[in-house]
C-alpha cells in the first residue's frame, strides 16, 4: 500500500465541516457518503452564506435603490467574481449563471446553434457523453437535420485519438466533450484535443461538472469557447451552475430566454438586449444559491484545489487497489494516471441494483444504474454498474468499509 | 435491509424455473425500468378458455425484479386473463414476502406491469404503479 504523501491535508477537520457526515442512516450506522460525483455534501459555510442572505439581506438584484437592493446585488455579483477568478476567466461578464449544466449546454445549443448551424453541418461529440451533452445535440440535430457524430471510446475507456483526427477532417461546426467522465473517470486531455478542433474550425464546448470540483482549472489556458458546470457538485447548492462563454461569442448570440434583466431599453413591438451577462439571465435568478456558490469557491480555494487534488487522487489510488483485489469485481475506465474520483464497477451475477440495497444496509451510499450515461453502457454491453465516488471529505476507513459490505454482498450472493 | 435478500429470493434469481422465451406465443410485451436499466419480457401461451397454460419471461435485472418476474409466472399458471386483469401490488410482496421502499418497489412492479400492459395492450396498464 503506497505510504499517505499528503501531508498538510487534515480530512478529519474537513469533515468537521460538514454537518451531514456526522448524522446516522440507520439505528447506531453511520453515514458512508460516496455518491458526491451525483452531488457533494455541503459545509457549513455555504449553510451559513445562504441562510445569512435571507435573515440580513434579502431583496431583488440590480435597479434596486434601497440598502437591502444594494447588498443582495453586491452579494450575487461578488459571487460571480469569485467563481471567475476561480477558474482564472478573463473577466466575470463571461460567466452567465445558469440552474446548471444542463442549462448551460442547453443555452448554448438553443442560442448559439439555432443561429450558426444549419442543415447538414456536423456536431461530435463522445461516445462518453453524459446525457446532459448529448439530447440537446439530438433535439437541435431533428429540428436543423444536422448529423451527429462521436468520438469513440476504447475498451481501455479512453478517447480514440487517432479517430478523432480523421473526424476533424470532416469540419465538425462544434465539438461538445467532458472534461472527466462521470462513469470511467477518465480525464480527458483537454489542452490536446481542443486545440485539435480550434484549429480545424470548431467551436469548442466542454462539460465540465465533473472536472472544476475536483482539480484546478485554467480557463485562459484551454482553447474552450464554452465550459459549463454545476455548484452542486462542488459544496455548492443545488440549483445554480454556470455558464463560460468566449465574450466575442456571447456578444454576437441571440439572447435564450426573454423577460427581465436582460433587456437594456423595451418598447411595445421590440427590445434592446442588457450588455453580457445579464442579457443571458432574464428574471430574479437564483440569488442565495449564487451567493452559495461564491461561499463555496471560498471554501475551495481556502483548502487549495492543488490540495484536494493530491489527496483525492492519494484516495482514489487507494481505493482502485483496494477494490481490484476483489474477485470477480471489474473496474470501468483506465487507471490512475487518467482517472478522476469516480470508481464504477460490476461484480459478475450480481445486479448493481442489488449491490447498492447491500451497502446501503451498512450506510455505504454508492449510485447504481447507467449513471445518464446510456449509451456507454450500452457499449459496455453493461445494464448497470455500481458507482463509488470519492470527494475531499472521503477517508481510507471508508474505502476499506466499501471493501468490507461487498464482500458482504459476495456472501449473501454466493 | 440485509434480509430482505430472503433465501427464496436469491434462490429463484440464481436458478430461475421460469426463465425463457415463448415462440410462438399469444401474448408478449416487453418493458424498461428507465431509472435502473432493468428490462424484462413476458411470453405466454394461453388455452381456448383464455386460461394461461405457458409463461416465461427474459431480460436482465436486479434480484428483487427477477425473482419478482419468476414468482409472479409461478403464480399466473392456470389463471384466466380476468384473474391476471385483478393482480395488485400487493399480491407481489405478497410473493416476495418482504416490505420495499418506492425505488426497490419498482424493481418489484417492472414484472406486473409489463404482464398486465401484455394482456390490455400498451398503455393501458392499469394499477401496476
Amino acid at each position: 500500500m503506497a505510504a499517505n504523501i499528503t501531508t498538510g491535508y487534515d480530512v478529519n477537520k474537513v469533515r468537521e465541516d460538514f454537518p451531514v457526515l456526522k448524522r446516522e442512516v440507520h439505528p447506531g450506522v453511520p453515514l458512508i457518503y460516496l455518491d458526491s460525483a451525483a452531488t457533494s455534501q455541503k459545509p457549513n459555510a455555504v449553510i451559513k452564506a445562504m441562510s445569512a442572505y435571507y435573515r440580513h439581506n434579502n431583496a431583488n438584484i440590480h435597479r434596486g435603490i434601497h440598502k437591502l437592493a444594494e447588498e443582495a446585488t453586491f452579494a450575487y455579483e461578488s459571487a460571480r467574481d469569485r467563481i471567475a477568478a476561480f477558474i482564472n476567466a478573463p473577466s466575470s461578464e463571461e460567466l452567465i449563471f445558469t440552474r446548471n449544466t444542463t442549462e448551460s449546454i442547453n443555452l448554448v445549443a438553443y442560442s448559439w446553434g439555432r443561429a450558426y448551424l444549419k442543415a447538414g453541418d456536423l456536431i461530435l461529440l463522445t461516445e462518453m457523453e453524459h446525457h446532459s451533452n448529448l439530447i440537446p445535440w439530438q433535439m437541435l440535430a431533428s429540428e436543423l437535420d444536422l448529423t451527429l457524430d462521436f468520438i469513440p471510446v476504447t475498451p481501455e475507456g479512453l478517447l480514440d485519438l487517432d479517430i478523432y483526427k480523421k473526424q476533424l477532417e470532416r469540419e465538425p461546426k462544434l465539438l461538445g466533450i467532458t472534461h472527466m467522465s462521470n462513469v470511467l473517470g477518465t480525464v480527458n486531455p483537454l489542452n490536446e484535443i481542443l486545440q485539435a478542433a480550434k484549429s480545424a474550425g470548431a467551436i469548442t464546448l466542454v462539460d465540465g461538472a465533473q472536472a472544476v470540483p475536483h482539480f484546478p482549472i485554467d480557463i485562459s489556458k484551454l482553447a474552450a469557447d464554452f465550459y459549463a458546470f454545476s455548484a452542486h457538485k462542488m459544496c455548492g447548492p443545488t440549483g445554480i451552475g454556470i455558464l463560460f462563454g468566449r465574450k466575442e461569442l456571447l456578444e454576437k448570440m441571440p439572447p435564450f430566454l426573454g423577460g427581465g434583466e436582460m433587456i437594456k431599453r423595451v418598447e411595445l413591438r421590440s427590445f434592446k438586449t442588457n450588455d453580457l451577462p445579464h442579457k443571458f439571465e432574464a428574471g430574479t435568478p437564483a440569488i442565495a444559491e449564487a451567493i452559495g456558490f461564491g461561499a463555496a469557491v471560498d471554501y475551495l480555494s481556502d483548502l487549495g484545489m492543488e490540495q484536494i487534488e493530491r489527496y483525492e487522487r492519494s484516495l482514489t489510488g487507494y481505493a482502485i487497489e483496494e477494490l481490484s483485489q476483489i474477485s470477480d469485481l471489474h473496474i470501468l475506465g483506465p487507471g490512475i494516471e487518467e482517472k478522476g474520483g469516480v470508481v464504477s464497477f460490476y461484480i459478475k451475477d450480481i445486479h448493481a441494483h442489488d449491490v447498492a440495497q447491500i451497502l446501503d444496509s451498512r450506510g455505504i451510499a454508492v449510485r447504481a444504474g447507467h449513471h445518464c450515461a446510456q449509451p456507454l453502457h450500452t457499449k459496455f454491453n453493461l445494464p448497470a454498474t455500481s458507482r463509488a465516488s470519492l470527494y475531499l471529505y472521503n477517508t481510507r476507513q471508508e474505502v476499506d468499509q466499501l471493501v468490507e459490505g461487498i464482500q458482504k454482498v459476495k456472501e449473501i450472493f454466493a | 435491509m440485509e434480509d430482505f435478500y430472503r433465501e427464496l429470493i436469491i434462490e429463484r434469481y440464481k436458478t430461475p424455473h421460469f426463465r425463457g422465451v415463448l415462440d410462438p406465443n399469444d401474448i408478449s410485451y416487453e418493458d424498461d425500468n428507465p431509472a435502473c436499466g432493468d428490462h424484462i419480457q413476458i411470453d405466454i401461451r394461453l388455452d381456448e378458455k383464455g386460461i394461461v397454460t405457458e409463461a416465461l419471461f427474459s431480460g436482465e435485472g436486479c434480484a428483487i425484479s427477477q425473482a419478482s418476474a419468476d414468482l409472479l409466472l409461478e403464480s399466473i399458471i392456470g389463471k384466466s386473463v380476468d384473474d391476471i386483469k385483478e393482480l395488485s401490488k400487493e399480491d407481489i410482496l405478497e410473493n416476495l414476502g418482504i416490505e420495499l421502499g418506492p425505488v426497490r418497489l419498482k424493481c418489484a412492479l417492472l414484472p406486473l406491469k409489463v404482464l398486465k400492459a401484455g394482456i390490455y395492450g400498451i398503455g393501458e396498464a392499469e394499477g401496476s404503479d
